[in-house]
């Protein structure tokens, strides 16, 4: 088992460098292929240089516009005091790893997912598991609420991501209405509705990312770019337009455009795979946080990365990332059992957090900010609040 | 036929490192100075860096509490039949 290995991959499906063909993506053949060997192999030259040469364009132009670094800016800023932070609910139900959760917009209900299969829906505030469904694989890695909080999508070694309505009928069975709307040709990685309960974008294994109609179940946009697979997305706030971000195994964090699929931004300043991803409140950056033990801010509008939270104490990876509301405060949950609190501006950690007994897989910050919840391998989930 | 399929990924490759060395940037000054503002303005509404005031928070308030006052009533409803 991999429980204390300090980095890369835990699951066994999770794919080892892929071989250079990119298996899982397709590549189709162009008509105009059926010339001789050597013209060709001039222009895949030519190609590699051009390449070879945009390339170093492009860390130049990105270079020039480093004059200054975000800690520097901050220096004027008031520090952090101390924080405390404590777990105020604990909820207990799973009965194997806890692989994702996500809030609903009510700020009191909860959906988790487990290794076991397992889909729970929570009230948070008094614990109460509301709903519970079995879906028919294992490594359920992927949930998601609805905006509406009429229903949940989650996915996992299926390669699909399911919607499921929630019932007021709290005795009413969950599967029958069961609605498949995803399907990857690998495991669904993370799931998330747009604007509406009638969208749905997913990541997968496969190397892609998709957008769904959840009605017909019709492909309405797929996205290709990362060559391995993807684990994670998140779509900018509602305000900054129609974009997302994913993070792979590849070790990039691509910026797509939803309407037309193209790839606008792509970052590679990860030394191993991007566990997760989250925008910057305003929409204009991003976080991430990878097995190689940091977490990174990337602005957009500078198009490069201006800041990394790490310490050499710190050599386990970082599974999942999110902001508070005002954007001040990064919290990273860790394989090693701890959440740290990264003040953003100053890029230094103002708190380290314990309790959990196993990894830390999942954390979200819930809609209004009052608190975060984590998820972890020691089956729990936890609601935290600072104490003051 | 594996030439075939290199070439036409060393051009999707090259057109998309064009489209991205055409964006448009900033200086990182600016956009670390936006991205201050951002979070000095919103400081005040943020609950997990200042707290909010006590009562409206409601995971502040501990689950037992609520059981311990459900025992309490009943204790005091059981007091007033004798």
């Amino acid at each position: 088992s991999c429980d204390f290995a300090p980095s890369g991959s835990f699951s066994p499906f999770r794919r080892l460098p892929l071989p250079a063909k990119r298996k899982y993506m397709r590549s189709p053949l162009s008509p105009e292929m059926a010339t001789q060997e050597v013209p060709l192999n001039e222009t895949l030259a030519h190609l590699k240089t051009e390449s070879e040469t945009l390339k170093l364009k492009l860390e130049e132009e990105r270079a020039k516009l480093h004059d200054v670094e975000l800690h520097q800016v901050a220096e004027k800023v008031e520090g952090l005091g101390q924080f405390v932070m404590k777990t105020r609910r604990t909820l207990k139900g799973h009965g194997n790893k806890v692989l994702c959760m996500d809030w609903c917009k009510d700020k009191r209900r909860i959906v988790s997912s487990s290794q076991d299969g397992k889909v729970i829906v929570w009230d948070a505030f008094t614990t109460n598991k509301e709903h519970a469904v079995t879906m028919p694989c294992t490594w359920v890695m992927a949930c998601a609420y609805a905006p509406s909080g009429c229903a949940v999508a989650c996915g996992g070694l299926d390669n699909k991501c399911s919607v499921y309505p929630l019932s007021l009928d709290k005795n009413e069975n969950l599967a029958a209405k069961k609605k498949s709307v995803a399907m990857h040709t690998n495991y669904l990685s993370a799931c998330s509705f747009t604007n509406s309960d009638m969208q749905i974008l997913t990541s997968s294994g496969d190397g892609t990312c998709a957008l769904w109609d959840v009605e017909s179940g019709q492909l309405l946009q797929s996205f290709h770019g990362h060559a391995a697979d993807v684990l994670c997305l998140d779509l900018a706030p509602s305000e900054t337009g129609n974009t997302f971000v994913s993070g792979g195994c590849d070790k990039k964090a691509n910026v797509w455009d939803m309407r037309s699929g193209q790839c606008i931004q792509s970052f590679e300043t990860h030394e191993s795979d991007i566990n997760s991803v989250r925008y910057y409140p305003s929409g204009d950056a991003f976080a991430s946080g990878s097995d190689d033990a940091t977490c990174r801010l990337y602005d957009l509008r500078a198009d490069r990365e201006v800041a990394i939270y790490s310490k050499e104490s710190i050599i386990f990876g970082v599974s999942s990332v999110d902001f508070s509301l005002s954007g001040r405060l990064l919290f990273g949950g860790y394989n090693d059992y701890t959440i740290n609190v990264w003040d953003v501006l100053k890029g230094t950690r103002v708190s380290i957090l314990f309790g959990h007994e196993n990894r830390v897989s999942t954390l979200r910050v819930s809609p209004d900010g009052t608190a975060f919840c984590t998820g972890s391998w020691d089956h729990t989930l936890r609601v935290w609040i600072l104490m003051c | 036929m594996t030439s075939n399929s290199s070439l036409s990924n060393m051009r999707r490759l090259v057109e998309q490192l064009k489209l991205e060395a055409s964006v448009e940037r900033i200086k990182i000054s600016q956009a670390a100075a936006e991205l201050q503002q951002y979070c000095l303005q919103n400081a005040s509404k943020d609950a997990l860096l200042v707290g909010v005031p006590t009562g409206s928070n409601p995971f502040r308030e501990p689950r037992s509490c609520k059981e311990i006052k459900r025992i309490f009533d009943l204790l005091q409803r059981k007091k007033t039949w004798t």
